[in-house]
């Protein structure tokens, strides 16, 4: 085998994904620009044009890039609207931690509590939680309690969920042998429940920033003062398409970004694991 | 006499991709198996000998030499070889009778006479009644049952078995052996048999080939001359046991060479 | 759960608390009730049924084949990959401004946007279902020179399964949460609007006949892809 065709194969799955990615980053470019109009002018005459597309209806990476260093480094708007959804965002994080886990964990826990709390469990996430938010603007207003409350609806449901199957699905010979050592309740949880739950409650941990994401924007839909969501809304209806594009890829680097914090932890807490 | 499967010179090279080196798993085996012959091969774990079942299927290519059924050359797997699994490997969502059924599928039989041939062989493995059971039905012993009769209905000149009763309990494997030698008699294959259990190999095999450790190559070739019909009570007798000391013995230096090493498998 | 309702209904009607806020579950049947008698319900309740069964019809259409194809094939899977792995990383109720942008605030936003929140889990799960096909049963087909469509038919395509239902069922909880996010955000009609126009006008108690109407809605669902995935399942012990 020749060595480039060796290094092709050795790389292949990075040079095939980024040549896509750079291709498709092109096709939109060349839309918004005309190049693909201009180019195929000869062949398909006037009907080319529709290959022109209008700034505000796709925007391209170059106009997106530019408003995004605007917004961030010139104007620096986009970081006021960053901190306020954050301010929301993390405290329904942690509320929905701080109750779903406990929650999720008493439940699995105490058969009782789980006939008690089951069928609200099942039922909820069965709903689209988000059905419920003009409820929530009827008992809270707008504002930052609303947010916070549709994030930690959206989010306290994998971390329950999670916990409930945690503690449901620790192997019961663990649970034979701390038994037969004569450990208490309280051992008995501290040393083989928790610990064997810790993974699932990650899982659930990841799951819950995503769905939290969901509450970012939808919990701005009404008129906020500030906030990604609401920037994206307004620039939306303005058909600022470029806005749009920054807030959304805002939104998505932070996800990212939480997501792989959770992810090394999970790595660094499973060392004993055995490889997959 | 050309002889019914033949190994030339066998040789097997692994790429160990995280060390980027080569692992030689078997140095050079040259092995022949006469027609209707019963041949079983023993050795320590990891010497290679169910990796090599799986180059005579045609499973995995031979970095060198050759595989020879009836004196002509195999290199994918045919419908003159059928493998019994060694864990039953029964497709889930399949009956009994689909597993079975399987193989002539896969030679595109005709539906009627695959039906016809499958009951025929779950009968013969003494399963009739079991026909639209599922695998997770039936216990360890019926699955094997199932896993054999799946060999047998594609009517291979040659039966390659990896230890099909390894995950059996004792008793039943030694009912199960009784059997298999019955149904040997009665369908006239050629059987290769890999274990790692002596006396199963002494019991079922009229010649037993001793692997080295790894890399396996073939150390000895032993001839089991108790009659047929074997009877389990064969296996207390003093001649049995002295075939079994003989092999053990050939066995046992690569089973302590092999404990002071660390494998990772 | 009865006990929650008893509770309920007794705050409700003890007027501590002002009924604007809370409802009681006979207000909330009455509500049903008048609800169930206005022609513009049913129009709504046809709404969005169009919108989520449009979506998610096309999500499964697209999604099952697309993932066992990227299952299949690493090159494939290299080409698309990024694309699936950075719309995975969006919630994709974010790109509701864009797409009411593209398609306008008629039923064909809320489509796109159905479409796009199921299709992802379904087409990841059919993915790694082939991914995770077993080894055993390759080999078997393998060994019975099986041919590449009959080792896909006999051996991969029966162990998707029970992935794609996972899917599928995590998809439709996303389709409905495409249907509500949606409506609520913009449109003229469907369920989501009248939750949304209920509680601009402190109609509690139609608020919750709407919940409750995506709850049932979620839960038949599911419901029915368990019914439709025993029939697929029966070689699979019954769980106890």
């Amino acid at each position: 085998m020749p060595a480039a065709v060796r290094a092709y194969l050795a790389h292949e799955r990075v040079i095939l994904g980024t040549l896509m990615v750079l291709l498709l980053l092109i096709a939109w470019e060349g839309l918004e620009r005309g190049w693909w109009a201009d180019a195929l002018r000869p062949l398909l005459g006037d009907s080319a044009q529709r290959l022109r597309l209008k700034p505000i209806f796709i925007s391209s990476p170059t106009l997106i890039a530019a408003a995004a260093f605007r917004m961030f480094f010139v104007t620096g708007e986009i970081w006021r609207d960053l901190a306020w959804s954050s301010a929301g965002y993390l405290l329904g994080l942690v509320l929905a931690v701080a109750i779903g886990i406990p929650l999720g964990l008493a439940g699995g826990w105490y058969r009782r509590l789980s006939y008690a709390v089951q069928p609200f469990l099942a039922a909820l996430n069965a709903t689209p939680q988000v059905a419920f938010l003009p409820l929530i603007i009827i008992w809270v207003g707008t504002g930052l309690s609303e947010r916070v409350l549709i994030i930690f609806l959206l989010a306290v449901l994998p971390l329950a969920i999670n916990a409930h199957a945690a503690v449901r699905t620790t192997d019961p010979r663990l649970i034979k042998v701390a038994g037969s050592f004569g450990a208490s309740e309280w051992q008995l949880f501290r040393t083989i429940i928790l610990p064997s739950s810790v993974p699932f409650l990650l899982a659930g941990l990841r799951l819950a920033i995503g769905r939290g994401m969901i509450g970012v924007v939808v919990g701005e839909i009404y008129g906020s003062a500030a906030g990604l969501g609401a920037m994206i809304n307004q620039a939306g209806a303005r058909f600022q398409t470029d806005r749009v594009f920054v807030g959304v890829l805002t939104i998505v680097a932070a996800g990212v970004i939480l997501v792989e914090v959770v992810q090394r932890i999970e790595r660094r807490v499973e060392i004993w694991r055995t490889p997959a | 006499m050309i002889a019914k499967l033949e190994a030339q010179d066998v040789r097997l090279d692994y790429l160990q991709p995280r060390s980027n080196s080569q692992l030689r798993a078997l140095a050079g085996i040259d092995l022949k198996v006469m027609d209707g012959e019963f041949v079983s091969i023993v050795g320590p774990s990891g010497c290679g000998k169910t990796t090599f079942l799986s180059v005579v299927d045609g499973l995995i290519p031979a970095s060198a030499g050759r595989i020879l059924v009836d004196g002509r050359v195999v290199t994918k797997p045919g419908p003159d070889r059928a493998v019994v699994f060694q864990d039953a490997s029964l497709l889930p969502w399949r009956t009994v009778l689909g597993n079975v059924r399987y193989g002539l599928e896969c030679l595109k039989v005709g539906a009627r006479e695959a039906k016809e041939r499958a009951t025929h062989f779950i009968n013969l493995v003494g399963l009739s009644g079991f026909e639209d059971h599922y695998p997770y039905e039936l216990s360890g012993g019926m699955q094997q049952r199932v896993n054999l009769a799946r060999a047998l209905v594609v009517d291979p000149k040659i039966l390659l078995m990896d230890e099909p009763f390894a995950s059996l309990d004792a008793q039943t494997r030694e009912v199960m052996q009784e059997e298999l030698l019955q149904i040997w008699l009665k369908a006239k294959k050629t059987v290769l048999f890999v274990t790692h259990q002596i006396d199963e190999a002494i019991y079922l095999s009229d010649r037993v080939i001793v692997f080295s450790g790894r890399p396996g190559r073939v150390k000895q070739s032993i001839p089991v001359t108790i009659e047929r019909p074997r009877r389990l009570a064969v296996k207390r007798e003093a001649h049995f046991h002295g075939i079994e000391d003989a092999i053990w013995s050939l066995i046992e230096e690569d089973v302590r060479a092999e404990r002071n090493q660390v494998t990772l498998t | 759960m009865v006990i929650l309702l008893l509770v309920w209904e007794a705050i409700g009607a003890s007027g501590l608390v002002d009924p604007l806020f809370i409802s009681s579950p006979t207000g909330v049947a009455r509500a049903a009730w008048q609800l169930s008698q206005r022609r513009d319900f049913w129009t709504d309740l046809q709404v969005s049924a169009t919108e989520f069964m449009l979506g998610y019809g096309a999500a499964l259409a697209v999604a099952i084949p697309l993932g066992l194809a990227l299952g299949l094939s690493k090159r494939l899977q290299y080409l698309i990959g990024p694309f699936v792995d950075t719309l995975n990383a969006v919630p994709r109720v974010t790109l509701l401004p864009l797409i009411i942008i593209w398609c306008g605030i008629g039923i064909w936003s809320k489509v796109v946007v159905v479409f796009l929140g199921a299709v992802i889990p379904i087409l990841i799960n059919a993915q790694s279902g082939v991914k995770a096909s077993e080894a055993r049963f390759i080999r078997v087909a393998r060994s019975f020179s099986a041919s590449r469509f009959k080792i896909f038919s006999s051996i991969i395509l029966p162990g998707v399964v029970p992935f794609i239902f996972t899917g599928a069922k995590y998809g439709a909880g996303r389709a409905l949460l495409g249907v509500v996010v949606g409506e609520l955000y913009a449109s003229t009609a469907g369920l989501g609007h009248l939750i949304a126009d209920a509680g601009n006008t402190f109609q509690t108690d139609v608020v919750f006949v709407g919940a409750l109407l995506f709850m049932a809605a979620g839960l038949i669902v599911v419901a029915l892809l368990d019914v439709f995935e025993q029939r697929f399942e029966r070689w699979r012990p019954s769980p106890r």
